[in-house]
């Protein structure tokens, strides 16, 4: 490898990840102003046109509050379990594609993704939601409180009864399109149909699931506040719950980018037919790719919507409820879902 | 828990409610329609509230152009159940005979139940349109007779629910 990858690749990195927690930043903006729509209020729309800088706001005062640690608390734990959880929210934007790559350099052709031809792809990206729970049960656990405790461990069993079912609904995605890469994944659906319209069943359970390996309502018990205070960030304060926070909402993302590529298409703009013979532009050419920056995004914020929109509409189910929709609906659904398409690919190809 | 075995969840709901999925589109599509009704709430400090005559804001006196109309007979400081108003009397040259040389009513004490307003013989106290109170210490709550006193244009609105309603 040479410096002038390297340095390549850390100005990529850079650019990703302030990308990343800006747009998780804005989320939070976004989650304001939508429960107040929903709610028939206003929001926050003081700092700066339509409220728009009230996410730096937040973050400043963030900086500026002072960091309590509790005396029973780890300390040590206390202070890695923010950290595990961005670090993992922000590494799962590695793999995701965004788009084909932008510019060429020596040969080597980047774009705003890490490592766009990870042959596990798909598999990666679930390893890594899968070891965001540690920064939640860490924190919940090294916190020495009650509350706290209950928020991560809670946290830990729903997220090892949901990982089952989403990685089976996934496990459609990929019987079809025959590879865990993620863009060789869009490259079939490019061609061909949205996978969301072969696997509708699949998206509703890996759409069910994300929200639970998001810990967002109906399924967020880890924080319900009214048997939990705060849940896992009880004993939390200053920048050290604001990482927590932002992580929640990178994974919100995360997941929503992963949907985007599994079920919608990626970057495909058109559903049935195939965009570079109807808009008359090579494949990989730069217009056809910046475009493809837009449509996934817009298609990962739409999904982003609908995570705010749903958190704002239904109840939080009970912690029985929550076991028995994922263990006795969700998971027999997914395994049926995953005979029939294998059946499926096996008649009628 | 005793096994409950009538009148469960599963009896209760019909097939497709125990989907679920139809029951949720409808909630969502509750709260999507909420998302494009005007706000109930306003935005305070630019957008005010101006209330109808029957809002009971701060007690004030009337103040004609001749002077306040009250002759400090004290019957508002007597039935105040706050015991907010302290009002010491004096000896004028005017028809009235009377006027209230200190008239005091306790911000911190007052309840705004009205009673002054009801009681006053004179019409000379009621209740105004002012519900923005803020003080920065004890003192600063008593309002003297310098705060107290409103010309009576700017009291139309209750005076006319008054005439009317009572």
């Amino acid at each position: 490898m040479s410096l002038t990858n390297l340095i390549i690749i850390l100005v990529q990195a850079g650019i990703l990840v302030n990308l990343m927690l800006m747009a998780a930043a804005y989320m939070v903006l976004a989650e304001r102003k939508i429960a107040a729509w929903i709610q028939n209020r206003v929001g926050p729309d003081r700092v700066g046109p339509w409220g728009l800088f009230q996410s730096f706001s937040d973050v400043f005062k963030l900086y500026l509050k002072e960091d309590i640690v509790p005396a029973a608390a780890d300390y040590r734990f206390h202070a890695l379990a923010p950290v595990i959880a961005i670090a993992v929210a922000v590494t799962t934007f590695a793999i995701i594609p965004f788009s084909g790559p932008l510019v060429e350099i020596d040969g080597i052709k980047y774009g705003l993704v890490m490592a766009p031809n990870m042959n596990i792809g798909i598999l990666a990206v679930l390893a890594m939601t899968s070891v965001g729970v540690y920064g939640v049960a860490l924190a919940g656990w090294s916190s020495n409180n009650k509350y706290s405790l209950m928020g991560g461990l809670r946290s830990a069993a729903q997220m090892i009864s949901y990982e089952l079912s989403m990685g089976l609904a996934i496990i459609g995605v990929v019987l079809i399109a025959g590879s865990l890469n993620l863009i060789e994944i869009i490259n079939v659906q490019t061609k061909g149909v949205w996978f969301i319209f072969l696997q509708p069943v699949g998206f509703i359970l890996f759409f069910v699931t994300a929200l639970a390996e998001t810990n967002r309502a109906p399924f967020d018990l880890p924080e319900a506040e009214p048997e939990l205070v705060g849940g896992y960030h009880t004993e939390y304060s200053g920048m050290k719950f604001g990482l927590l926070y932002l992580a929640e909402y990178a994974n919100i993302l995360a997941s929503s980018a992963i949907m985007a590529t599994l079920f919608l298409g990626g970057w495909d703009v058109i559903p049935f037919l195939d965009d570079s013979t109807i808009l008359g532009l090579a494949p990989n050419s730069l217009p056809l790719v910046l475009l493809g920056h837009v449509v996934f995004l817009s298609k990962a914020f739409a999904l982003v919507f609908v995570f705010i929109w749903i958190r704002w509409s239904l109840p939080r189910f009970r912690y029985d409820q929550l076991m028995n929709l994922g263990w006795k609906v969700l998971l027999p659904i997914s395994l049926v879902n995953v005979i029939l398409t294998g059946l499926g690919i096996l008649f009628l190809q | 828990m005793a096994n409950i075995t009538s009148n469960t969840e599963s009896q209760r709901l019909n097939f497709w409610e125990k989907l679920y999925l139809p029951e949720i589109a409808r909630g969502l599509s509750l709260t999507l329609r909420q998302m494009f009704k005007p706000t109930f709430t306003r935005r305070y400090p630019e957008e005010r509230w101006n209330p109808e005559g029957s809002y009971r804001g701060r007690p004030v006196l009337v103040l004609e152009e001749d002077g306040e109309r009250c002759v400090a007979c004290g019957l508002c400081s007597r039935v105040c159940p706050a015991l907010a108003i302290e009002v010491r009397a004096a000896e004028t040259q005017d028809d009235k005979e009377r006027y209230p040389e200190k008239f005091e009513i306790n911000m911190l004490r007052c309840i705004y139940c009205g009673f002054c307003e009801e009681v006053c013989p004179e019409e000379a106290i009621v209740m105004s349109k002012d519900y923005e109170l803020v003080f920065g210490s004890q003192e600063e709550g008593i309002f003297g007779k310098d705060k107290l006193l409103v010309p009576v244009a700017q009291l139309q609105d209750r005076l006319e629910f008054l005439r009317q309603w009572r």
